[in-house]
């Protein structure tokens, strides 16, 4: 299936891990990755802090491109722009108003016909296949699945899950073969975008997520957001207290590559600041699965995985 | 020929200040077939009827117009005016000059031209009206209620004191509903079973009261004062008229750890079982689903797994093979009592758009409870008698957090309204809980509290007041077990921060919804409902208990959230509703409805599939030998409300609505546009 891909600027920098391992990913779950030609920032952070036109304009301009360019979903892979994408879709549609000052600001004709998806949505849109063509399932591996504030709310604006009670990204791990741990801080803040203003509140917070997911037996942690990777990853350094152990920090593609079978250079593994070595080894010494024929449901502990959600059934097909 | 007078009121200033009515009274005049006109400062006034009076009497006439103020305000008036000269009342009609004309125009001169199109277009519709006679329907003077909760024992009291004979259709083995389950109400806090059992047994006492306990209605056919209803009577598995009662039979039962239904599943059951001691009729009732004999059998084993309860009944009363029966009772009218439930608070949603609270944790941390688990802790007959003890190790609670408006109030998880009772309940809970634990610390979180009642500000003023409860503006983001304890993190948004205890019990006030099926009790009744379940009433505040169909009536929560005094309140409204119905030996309907020409009708029953009232009825038309020669449709008039979509549906014009034909509404726009 072909879907338009807005990769944004922090899977060109960053993140670049995160577009390596989807563009991995994507050919043996089925989906063609177009890149959306001559897209822009997406206004986050900076552009909706700053002025509501400008935070509305610049994601419908990109919506706009992709729609030109006969796409109808539009795959963001970093919350942030899949948030900023969605946010001006909803607040076109509740606004006619803004909707014509914006085809003004366009210059061309706005329809909104394009859907923004995010990564967990796109993965769990996939979990047949995955589960089909898990090579090499990621059994007993713990994760904690980290949802971060930005993926499932405003629930009007993202309503592809349950805003307070996502499951979303436990779908998908366990698909992969590991499991999912049952942990309280999936939904905090880890301090996004103050990463460098106030380090302190980042440290803070950052570090409890840390803490819970530890104490919950997470091997390591799942993210589908570059602010929240690099706060957890890239500052995990100066998080840890002496003696404690480091949490590896995962994109979900990561994850699903591992399973697929991919390597973890291809996945970009090799360009985390937590040591990826031995949680790479450890897949790699698990057993080949049931390649190529769709094996039984992994099944995961009742209070981790909750496979059918009201929220799942209601999903439009992605 | 026809023969029609004119008679334009001036209604006072309303009128004559911007039509000229004397104008309107000549154009009127001219013409063809009207053979008086005249015009008049009032027509609805004792003197303005004599002028019709007597002109029908004199000119002989076959039509009157009155143009006046709306048909809403006084077409009886005139219609019983015309009436009374020997007129046929359906020969009178209103031309609306003063709402759609004077009141809303300016110009004297335009609204004179428009007062004078618009009586003429109501002549040329009466030139065409024919007599038409009030339809006479005899009353069956017998009621049904459904539903045996507080607000159905009320409705069915009341009326059978009133001299009707009721019927009371209760799905449960037992009436009683919630309030059965309360441990004190507020806001007296007064013992619920002990102001609701006295009443439940003057039910099963009560000569005129039929009580058909652990039955459901099952069809309804009919219309206002003849209603034939055909109840299912659920197999209960137990003679009742063998048995007395002495509860051998569930002392001798083996299955003996069945979560109970009313004690919120906080306390066991066994499988023959009365749900609570009080129950009426104090009758036991065999769940099939749990006891060992049936699963034995569903199992497809040959010899009988148990029998342990019909060795013990000294009564012959067990009875294995019992089936559901049907029964059909014919009413007069049905109030409809069947109340509420709570919100699910799971992740399980029985509906699209509703959206649990997976992050308070309930159905996973034992002590997270709802309201009426709490009512069930509390109360004497409860499962720890009386103890407040928390479920998961039957520990005193030193510190218990209530949560309000659990998904009320709440659009985003799918419900927008006010439960209205639980502001209440909450603050008697914490008066409850302080009565028992009297170091106890009791905190409330609150969006607002609304206790607007006699007596009731003052009630949860003195939960703040004399029993220390503490009360915090906020919402909570989760709940979650930390070891021993239940951790609430949550937000005061009066002092800005935000707030973390260590609870050892939470209890959330969850959302009050219609119960499930309702939508299809609903259906069956042809009765309307909202969007979330509540049966509709006719008129938000002229006709609070009556419904959109004539005879349907409507008590207590199923109508919207209500408490008790609310809905005994509702219940005897209905009650009188309905004893005002049963006083007619026949009921009086207007003759608009509508009529099948059996000729005509090819029976496409498209008039069928659009009928809001379900009037439509097939008939069957018969050659003089008997033979069968097509099926056509025939419009019920008891049933039929006069709304026309059948007229407007069929596609070989055999459905015509009596007095608004389409020849009659012809005529009128060709008055208009020619
Ligand atoms: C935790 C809690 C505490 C409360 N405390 C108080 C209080 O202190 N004071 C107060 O005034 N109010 C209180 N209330 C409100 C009170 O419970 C209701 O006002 C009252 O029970 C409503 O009565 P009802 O007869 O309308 O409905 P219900 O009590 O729900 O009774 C409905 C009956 O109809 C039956 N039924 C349902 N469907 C069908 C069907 N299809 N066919 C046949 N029968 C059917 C049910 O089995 C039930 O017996 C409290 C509510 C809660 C949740």
């Amino acid at each position: 299936m072909r879907v338009g891909y807005y990769p944004g600027c922090s899977l060109h920098g960053t993140a670049r891990e995160l577009d390596e391992s989807l563009r991995a990913v994507a050919p043996p779950l089925g989906l063609e990755l177009v890149e959306v030609n001559d897209w822009s920032c997406c206004g986050a952070t900076s552009a909706h802090a700053t002025s509501h036109l400008l935070s509305v304009a610049l994601p419908a301009r990109n919506l706009a491109l992709a729609e030109e360019q006969g796409h109808d979903q539009l795959l963001a892979p970093c919350a942030a722009c899949y948030n900023r994408l969605a946010s001006a879709r909803h607040a076109v549609a509740c606004d006619a108003a803004l909707a014509e000052t914006i085809e003004d600001v366009l210059g061309r004709p706005f329809p909104s016909t394009v859907a923004p998806r995010n990564l967990v949505e796109v993965l769990r849109a996939r979990l047949d296949l995955l589960r089909e063509r898990a090579v090499r399932p990621l059994t007993g591996l713990k994760v904690a699945c980290y949802y971060g504030c930005l993926l499932v709310r405003p629930s009007e604006v993202c309503s592809f899950d349950d805003p307070e009670d996502p499951v979303s990204m436990e779908e998908v791990v366990t698909a992969t073969g590991a499991t999912p741990v049952a942990w309280r801080r999936r939904l905090d803040c880890c301090g996004g975008a103050f990463s460098v203003a106030r380090t302190g509140s980042v440290v803070r917070l950052s570090r409890a997520i840390l803490d819970d997911a530890r104490s919950a037996g997470a091997d390591a942690i799942a993210v589908a957001c570059p602010m929240c990777h690099s706060n957890l990853d890239f500052r995990q350094k100066a998080l840890v207290r002496r003696g404690e152990a480091e949490l590896p920090v995962l994109y979900l593609s990561e994850l699903v590559g591992l399973a697929l079978g991919l390597d973890a250079e291809t996945l970009g593994l090799g360009r985390h600041f937590v040591d990826t070595k031995a949680l790479v080894e450890r897949a790699l010494a698990s057993k080949p699965g049931p390649a190529a024929k769709p094996g039984p449901r992994p099944s995961a502990p009742a209070a981790a995985a909750k496979p059918a959600s009201p929220a799942a059934a209601g999903t439009e097909a992605v | 020929m026809a023969r029609i007078g004119v008679f334009v009121c001036h209604c006072g200033e309303n009128i004559g200040r911007t039509v000229d009515c004397a104008r309107v009274a000549g154009e009127i005049g001219k013409l063809p077939g009207v053979v008086h006109s005249v015009d008049y400062k009032y027509m609805c006034s004792d003197p303005g009827q004599a002028l019709i009076k007597q002109a029908i009497a004199e000119k002989g006439l076959t039509g009157v117009v009155v143009s006046a103020c709306s048909p809403h305000m006084h077409e009886r008036t005139f219609r019983r005016a015309a009436g009374g000269a020997g007129l046929n009342p359906f020969l009178c009609e209103m031309a609306n000059i003063r709402e759609h004309c004077s009141w809303i125009h300016e110009d004297r001169e335009a609204a004179t031209d428009k007062a004078i199109d618009l009586a003429r277009v109501i002549v040329e519709k009466v030139k065409r009206n024919v007599p038409l006679e009030t339809i006479r329907i005899p009353v069956e003077k017998r009621a049904l209620v459904i539903g045996g909760g507080i607000a159905g024992i009320q409705a069915a009291l009341d009326l059978a004191d009133g001299g009707a004979e009721v019927v009371l259709v209760e799905k449960e083995p037992s009436i009683g509903g919630h309030m059965s389950q309360l441990s004190e109400t507020f806001p007296t806090l007064d013992c619920s079973q002990c102001i609701l059992t006295p009443r439940m047994v003057e039910v099963y006492q009560h000569p005129r009261i039929r009580l058909m306990a652990y039955c459901e209605v099952d069809a309804v056919e009919g219309y206002i004062g003849n209603f034939k209803v055909t109840i299912r009577q659920k197999a209960r598995s137990v003679d009742e008229t063998k048995c007395n009662g002495c509860g051998a039979c569930q002392k001798a039962c083996v299955v003996k750890n069945v979560p109970s239904e009313f004690d919120e599943r906080l306390g066991k059951r066994t499988a023959i079982y009365v749900p609570f001691p009080q129950a009426v009729p104090n009758i036991p009732v065999i769940d099939r689903e749990h006891c060992a004999y049936f699963k034995g059998r569903a199992r497809g084993m040959k010899k009988d797994a148990c029998g342990k309860c019909k060795e013990a009944c000294a009564r012959g009363a067990i009875d294995f093979a019992q089936e559901d029966r049907f029964v059909t009772e014919k009413v007069g009218a049905i109030v409809v009592a069947t109340g509420y439930e709570l919100y699910s608070i799971g992740k399980d949603q029985p509906a699209a758009g509703l959206k649990g609270y997976g992050e308070y944790g309930y159905g996973t941390v034992p002590d997270v409870i709802d309201g009426l688990q709490f009512e069930r802790l509390a109360s004497a007959s409860g499962p720890t008698a009386g103890k407040l003890l928390r479920p998961s190790d039957g520990k005193v609670p030193k510190k218990i957090v209530f949560l309000q408006c659990v998904g009320s109030r709440d659009p985003a998880k799918g419900i927008d309204y006010c439960s209205k009772v639980c502001c209440m309940y909450v603050a008697k809970h914490t008066m409850l809980y302080r009565h028992k634990v009297h170091d106890g610390e009791a905190t409330v979180f609150y969006m607002d509290v609304r206790a607007a009642g006699k007596g009731y500000d003052e009630f949860t003023r003195r939960a703040v007041e004399e029993d220390g409860a503490v009360y915090v503006r906020g919402r909570v983001s989760r709940v979650y077990r930390d070891g021993d304890v239940v951790k609430v993190l949550g937000f005061d948004t009066l002092n800005g921060t935000p707030v973390e205890i260590d609870a050892d019990m939470v209890v959330l006030a969850t959302a009050m919804r219609p119960r499930k099926g309702i939508e299809k009790l609903a259906q069956t009744l042809s009765v309307s409902y909202d969007r979330h379940g509540f049966i509709n009433e006719a008129h938000p505040k002229l006709r609070p208990v009556e419904t959109n169909t004539a005879g349907v009536f409507v008590a207590g929560a199923c109508q919207a959230p209500r408490d008790i005094p609310d809905s005994v309140a509702m219940a005897s409204a209905a009650a009188a509703k309905v004893l005002g119905l049963f006083s007619n030996e026949m009921l009086e309907r207007e003759p608009t409805v509508a009529r099948v020409d059996a000729a005509l009708c090819a029976g496409c029953f498209h008039c069928e599939r659009v009928c809001p009232y379900g009037a439509v009825e097939h008939k069957e038309v018969r050659d003089r030998k008997g033979n069968l020669l097509k099926v056509v449709a025939d419009v019920n008039p008891g049933v039929c409300q006069g709304c026309g979509t059948c007229q407007a549906t069929c596609p070989s014009k055999s459905v015509e609505l009596m007095g608004f034909t389409d020849e009659q509404i012809y005529a009128e726009v060709n008055a208009l546009a020619l």
